[in-house]
């Protein structure tokens, strides 16, 4: 039983930062409906540039957070100018093989900067605390804590702010939205600044219980994947869901299973559920 | 005056692979080429389900692994000569993309390209976790080159050159047929429209598998031959990242060209020879590149001076047409570049 419990453990931790990175990609699908891969790019730059700000500059970890938080959502805002933007009239091929290009730039920008080595971050939450029989490292109940705040945070941003409902508006109907005066250029920026963000932040969350290295977004990012399209591609209780789905599966699937091939589970679970229904569990029509 | 793209132009290429051992300085120049022919023929595969079809597939280098593991396997675990196990490199890949295809092939767009993504993952994570098959991350040591045929002995350089030159000539001839049959305008139709293919009574499903299992049979061989060639098999080859370097090699060539493809898988390796500098960090300048060729030239360099050309024709055409249509139909068994639909 202490056992289950903490598998629901584990589950949770990577529910949480799933959900966090399938949401920015999800909410950038649903403004510019491109499957951005450069996503994974922005979550690995996120991590580095925390952990830069930690070692060379000294910040301590939540304002290293932040500061990578702001960078990010600096390099996703450009990237939306330089790259998406430019293509927003062309058709399915080019935008996605344009992100494919912003990643292996910054996937190599990375690796110039810092290195190919895999990197520890250091973080201030090294302790143990025992909960009913099961052990949890504070940090792995941080992330938990702070992803599902974020998550909060970001439902209560979309639902309850103008700002927010208007890339609510823009994902369901862009030309409507533009009718009633909704600037699109705009609300794209500041869906892939908040998609920054959240990357930025699950980066720097995940990265003291993982490594930092410059390939260390593909895995996630093709999870995320996995995540939006069981939730439905632009959805955003999908996205939470979806998180948590592969969370627990992998969870459970690398201490019931094998823990080799728990880097599998997310994509032979994707691929049986695609074999039965091609639009995803939750969508309603695929598009 | 149809320079490079008539039959002159392929001679003058094919001519030019023939003289190419003459004309390197060394034997590194030959390797880096017969390497680049190898992907090539892989890129051929790849332009024929992503450039002529138009769905954007990202398992590519997986099912080139798997062609290559074939021959690695059955060689070295098994003592069978390569010769034996070259063909079943692009079956084996068939067989699987059969597989794949069935479920892929019936999601739209980004559904697919996400899916074969995946699809590519899990390849990558059999081929380094599997160990007592495919011998993990160690890779697979010492496979034989290829045997002789009769009395073409294939120990130089220069020898394995031409053998690999022979399949690329081979790979390109029959692209050029499958392309300008019935067929290939029938990848083609479901490229630019798929209801309106379908419409027309374009069995869907079965062009499109058909057109995947051809794709990675020109991968499952391309894998065979590099793994005669380069003798040593890792895990790293199914990466995504050569998926991703053919891709760009298609792009910048033209994608859903015959010749454009080609011209990218000679030329991009070349330049990252030259840019020895660079090695690992060349996608610095190629991520750059490959995100302005989208943006200022979608139909790569042979895709946009096949349509300058179209156009030139049309407007010196002696017909008294209104001005210029919009868009100009291109030549025979060229594809109109740069369609490719989600």
């Amino acid at each position: 039983m202490d056992l289950f419990l903490q598998q629901v453990l584990n589950g949770l931790t990577l529910g949480g930062i799933y959900s966090l990175v399938a949401l920015g990609l999800t909410l950038v699908y649903g403004i510019l409906h491109v499957p951005n891969f450069a996503h994974g790019a922005f979550y690995m730059a996120g991590a580095f540039i925390s952990f830069h700000l930690m070692k060379a500059w000294g910040f301590n970890y939540w304002l290293a957070m932040l500061g990578s938080a702001a960078c990010v959502a600096v390099l996703a805002t450009l990237a939306e100018r330089l790259v998406f933007h430019p293509l927003r009239k062309a058709s399915g091929l080019h935008p996605m093989i344009a992100a494919i290009g912003v990643l292996l730039f910054l996937e190599a920008g990375a690796q110039a900067l810092w290195g190919a080595d895999f990197q520890r971050m250091q973080t201030p939450y090294t302790g143990i605390v025992e909960l009913g029989g099961v052990t949890a490292p504070v940090q792995r109940l941080l992330i938990i804590g702070a992803a599902f705040s974020l998550v909060v945070v970001l439902h209560l941003f979309l639902t309850r702010t103008v700002l927010g409902s208007t890339i609510i508006a823009m994902a369901q109907n862009r030309e409507g939205a533009a009718l009633v005066g909704i600037d699109a250029t705009r609300v794209s920026m500041l869906t892939f600044a908040i998609s920054g963000v959240l990357a930025a932040v699950a980066a720097t969350l995940y990265a003291p219980i993982n490594l930092v290295y410059p390939a260390m977004g593909n895995l996630v990012i093709t999870k995320a994947f996995v995540i939006i399209i069981l939730g439905g591609m632009g959805s955003v209780p999908g996205a939470i869901a979806g998180g948590l789905i592969i969370g627990f599966a992998e969870s459970f699937g690398a201490f019931y299973i094998s823990p080799t091939y728990k880097d599998i589970i997310a994509f032979v679970l994707l691929v049986a559920i695609l074999s039965v229904r091609p639009q995803g569990i939750f969508a309603q029509g695929a598009r | 005056m149809n320079f490079l793209s008539g039959r002159a132009g392929w001679l003058l290429l094919l001519a030019l692979g023939l003289a190419f051992p003459f004309l390197a300085k060394n034997d590194y120049h030959l390797t880096v080429m017969s390497t680049a022919y190898i992907f090539a023929i892989a890129t051929i595969g790849l332009n024929l389900i992503t450039g002529y079809t138009g769905q954007f597939n990202l398992a590519h280098s997986g099912f080139m692994a798997v062609g290559a593991y074939t021959v690695g396997i059955l060689t070295v675990d098994h003592q069978l000569p390569f010769w034996f196990a070259f063909p079943l490199s692009g079956v084996t890949a068939a067989v699987l993309g059969f597989f794949v295809g069935i479920v892929s092939l019936r999601l739209k767009g980004h559904y697919f390209s996400i899916f074969t993504l995946c699809v590519g993952y899990i390849m990558y994570l059999v081929i380094e976790k599997w160990e007592s098959l495919t011998h993990g991350t160690v890779g697979i040591i010492g496979i034989p080159a290829p045997g002789a045929i009769g009395p073409i002995a294939f120990d130089t350089p220069r020898a394995l050159y031409y053998l690999v030159f022979f399949f690329l000539v081979l790979g390109v001839f029959v692209m050029h047929r499958i392309a300008t049959s019935l067929l290939g305008r029938t990848f083609m139709a479901i490229r630019n429209g798929e209801a309106l293919a379908e419409a027309l009574g374009i069995p869907l499903m079965r062009n499109k598998l058909l057109a995947f299992m051809l794709s990675v049979f020109y991968a499952g061989l391309a894998g065979g031959l590099y793994a005669g060639f380069v003798r040593f098999l890792g895990p790293g080859l199914a990466g995504v990242d050569h998926t991703f370097d053919m891709t760009m090699y298609m792009l910048v060539g033209g994608l859903g060209t015959l010749l454009g493809p080609l011209l990218g898988a000679l030329s991009v390796p070349w330049l990252t020879q030259y840019l020895q500098f660079l090695q690992e960090y060349r996608f610095i300048v190629f991520g750059p590149i490959l995100v302005a060729l989208v943006i200022f030239l979608p139909h790569g360099i042979v895709g946009t001076w096949l349509g300058w050309r179209a156009r030139r024709a049309a407007a010196a055409a002696p017909t008294p047409a209104p001005a210029a249509p919009a868009t100009v139909p291109l030549p025979a068994g060229e594809a109109q570049p740069g369609a490719g639909r989600a």
